[in-house]
Formats: C-alpha cells, structure tokens, sequence
C-alpha cells in the first residue's frame, strides 16, 4: 500500500490489486476513527476524507496500521450482508455473450448464479455498483457501440464485473436478464441496496 | 409562499448539501458559495443550513407572500417595488411586492435566503439540486412556487462579513494532489506561474481553465479513483478542471493538485474569462 497526498482533508491509499482493496477496506470500514467522515474504495485505490478531531497523521497511521482483511480469513458475520436478486434471464446479448465464451446460454444462466459476488465499489451512476467473484468465468468486452438507453434493473456483465443498473440510463454493458428488484431509492434511509462489501446472489426466475 | 416570476439563467434550490455518499456514488452538491448562503440564512435567522436559492449571474424577478429575505455573494443592483435595497442586509418583502435582482457586476452566483427557508423535500438530508445526477429538486421553471417554512421572529440582525468578490484576479491557494509525479517535473511552478483563466464552458460540476497546457510524463491510463470538491483533474488536453459541488464521485483523469477547501467559495465566484492565480499553501 502507498498513500498519497490528496489536499487538506484527504489522503488516498493505493493497492496493486482489486483483492487488496476489498480487504483493506473491509477492515477500515469496521475501525473508523473519530472525523474520518467517508471512505470510497475504487478499483485500485481507497478515498479516505476526514475532519477534526482526526488529522492527516492520524489517518495515515490508521491506514498503515491496519491489517487487511481477507473475505476467506473472515467468519461470516465479518463479511458484508447478502442480497439476493432474481432475474429473468432473457437479455439481448446472452446469445452473444454464450459466443464468446464459448459455452450455451444455459450455462452463462447457471454460471451466474453459481458465483458469489461482491461489490467491489460503485461508479458511473448512484447505486451502480460493479460486482466481483474469484476466478470470474464470466469476463467479456463491453459493447463496441454503448446503447443510449439502458432500462433499469438490466443485469449486465463487463470485464471482470457484473452490475445491475439501478436506473435508466445509457450504458455499454453485455446484458444477460433483468431484475424487478430496485436497487436505487432516493427516498429510502440508505437509497442504495448495494453498497461496497455487499455479497449478491442471482436467482433465476 | 413564493413565485418565481422570472429564473435568470439558472435558479436552484441549494443548501449545504449531502456529503458522505460518495461510496454510494452520489455527489455532495449544495451551494458552491458556501460562506454566502450560510451568511444570507444568519441574516434572516434561519439556521446555516436551511435551503435558499442560488441564482447565476443575475436577470431573475420573485415576488413573496410577505417575507423577511437576505441577498448575499454576488455584487448587482437589488431592488423591491422598484426600490433600492443592499446585500448582506435582511429586508422585507411585502405581500404581492416584487423582489428584482440585477445583472452582477462582480462574482458570479447570488445566495437568497428567505426567514423559514424554503421547504423542498430532502433526498438524503439534502433539498439541493445535483446538475451532475438530477437529485434533488428540479431547476425552477418561470411561474414555479415554493414552499416557505414557518419562521422565528427576527431578533436584530447578526453582524456578518461582506466580501467583495475580487473583479481583477482571484488569488486560490493549492495542495499537492495524488498524481502530481504524473506530471512534468515543472508543473509546480507552471501551476503557481500559469496565466489561468475561467473558461465560459464551466459549472457546478467543474470550473474548467484556459491556459498552457499541462505536461503528463506518465501516459498509462488511470483506474477510475476518488475525487474530493476542489481536486485539479487534468484530461489529456492538459487544461485542468478544478471540480466543485455536483463533480462526479470517482473520475479517471489523474490529479496533480487540490484547491485548498476555504478558497472553493472564490473559485464558485470566478466569472468566465476571470484570471486565476495558484499560490502553493503551506
């Protein structure tokens, strides 16, 4: 981990992985010192803010101080809460994405929902969050040409993620089914049923 | 109740925002000014963060159903009923009388503040508007009415500062951002020595800046990190952005620089084609 300057009231830890990220930040989150007011994980790094009473000193020691904290290692209670989402199955680039991995539908279906995923961090739009599993048999290249209008509740896969978009919006993700469930709602406590460190499942229907 | 009788070029309903969502990907927004609308709710005796109006550049027309309000931030010609009235002054809106607020001639944003604030329903403890996502109350529309709060009798006005938003050039101090080593090895002082202007296609997402372009010496592309409000992102033209209220959470583009967090309501008054002069803090 190296940790970088980032202004008067943040500091930014870099990882050489997405693995490292997710422990670290499983175990700052569980250990938050007093006027560290967000953390915000991202592919290779985690935003750490902070106020008084806590100061640049502090928060550096905390982040070098803290141990990651692996997803195996862990009981689990320590690991994040578990959403479970079903889907329809029947989005217009599964036939596609069969192709290019070279299996049937059926089992891109199965493989899915076989894996266990984890959001990793969020991005893009409020409450997209891009999902990871160890060892995806699921990697496959975004569309060449985004589509302007994404509904929401599609189910897609990109690179080594998958993702749920929690509103309509454009997006240049392979879509493999779509979900009822509603991943964003302003008007909720915590609008965001996703959060980083949660596990998901998929559920066909 | 109040009626927005004429916009200007864009009327918003801001408070101080809804920071500490960026995990969720939601962006902090609420006033850029916010020395200004803190400033103007004091002086109707509305708490710090009761929502008011943030108004750009000036040209818009409300008229009150009897109400005590405060103008702050930007420098223009304020006027009820045809008469003159002075900002960072509370004043008195009589019932149908109509509030007209000038063209600024320094700054950029004005700051309205009505005693009771305005009511708008909050999206995560926050009534303000997010250009970027579209949370929050929509852009007022010509003929829109808002909903004031109850307000607590006026004691005498608090004595607040009046800053004059700088005509000439606007002096901001910087701090080392994350990729600074991304960068030529003179881009300190290029920073600090550059001929900075506000470009005209700037917003509440990004104060974008004219000038000579910044080196990078580092050309591998960035995973997407986190951004702070005042971070320096430079995109391959090598002209930085300087992200404010409504900037996206996460950004790809590196970070040489930060803005110091009490010179950001400046940059929110920098009008375009204004100079801006980095100074490096501490």
């Amino acid at each position: 981990m190296r940790v970088l300057p980032f202004g008067d009231a943040a500091l930014l830890a870099e990882f050489s992985t997405l693995d490292d990220v997710m422990a670290h930040y499983r175990a700052l989150s569980a250990s938050l010192p007093p006027g560290v007011t967000e953390l915000v994980p991202a592919a290779r790094t985690i935003l750490v803010t902070f106020a008084a009473p806590a100061s640049r000193a502090v928060v550096r020691q905390w982040l070098e101080d803290t141990a990651p904290h692996d997803a195996e290692a862990g009981t689990a209670e320590d690991l994040g809460d578990i959403v479970t989402l079903e889907v329809d199955y029947s989005g217009q680039d599964l036939p596609e994405v069969a192709r290019l991995l070279g299996v049937s539908e059926a089992d891109v279906v199965r493989q899915h929902q076989h894996c266990e995923w984890t959001a990793a961090f969020t991005g893009f739009a409020p409450g997209f969050a891009y999902l990871v599993t160890p060892e995806n048999p699921l990697q496959v290249p975004r569309l060449a040409e985004p589509r302007t209008r994404v509904p929401a509740g599609s189910v897609g896969l990109a690179g080594e993620f998958s993702g749920v978009y929690p509103s309509e919006s454009p997006g240049g993700w392979q879509l493999i089914g779509r979900t009822d469930v509603r991943l964003w709602d302003a008007t909720r406590e915590q609008p965001a049923l996703i959060t980083p460190g949660t596990r998901v499942r998929f559920r066909a229907v | 109740m109040m009626t927005v009788v004429k916009t200007g070029p864009e009327l918003l309903v801001q408070d101080l925002g809804r920071p500490g969502h960026a995990s969720v990907g939601v962006s902090p927004s609420g006033a850029l000014d916010t020395r200004a609308l803190r400033a103007a709710n004091r002086l109707v005796g509305n708490p710090e963060s009761a929502a008011g109006l943030e108004l750009l550049l000036g040209g818009a027309v409300l008229q009150f159903d009897d109400a005590v309000v405060a103008l702050t931030g930007a420098v223009g010609e304020l006027a009820v009923a045809g008469r003159r009235k002075e900002r960072y002054r509370p004043f008195r809106v009589e019932a149908g009388q109509r509030l007209e607020i000038g063209v600024a001639t320094s700054g950029l944003r004005y700051y309205l503040a009505v005693a009771g604030g305005i009511m708008a329903e909050p999206l995560m403890g926050s009534a303000a508007t997010d250009v970027l996502s579209g949370m929050g109350p929509a852009r007022l529309q010509d003929g829109d009415v808002l909903r004031v709060g109850p307000s607590v009798p006026a004691s005498e006005a608090p004595w607040v500062p009046v800053p004059h938003p700088p005509a000439g050039t606007v002096a901001v101090r910087l701090q080392p951002g994350p990729r600074l080593d991304w960068f030529a090895a003179d881009t300190r002082q290029r920073l600090a020595l550059g001929d900075w202007s506000v470009s005209a296609d700037s917003n509440r997402v990004g104060l974008r800046l004219l000038g000579r372009p910044l080196q990078r010496v580092v050309e591998r592309e960035l995973p997407s990190e986190g951004m702070v409000t005042g971070a320096v992102q430079v995109p391959p033209s090598g002209l930085p952005t300087v992200f404010l209220a409504d900037h996206p959470v996460t950004g790809g583009y590196p970070v040489p620089a930060v803005v110091t967090p009490a010179d950001l309501p400046l940059l929110a008054q920098a009008r375009p084609g204004q100079r801006i002069r980095f100074h490096w803090a501490g």
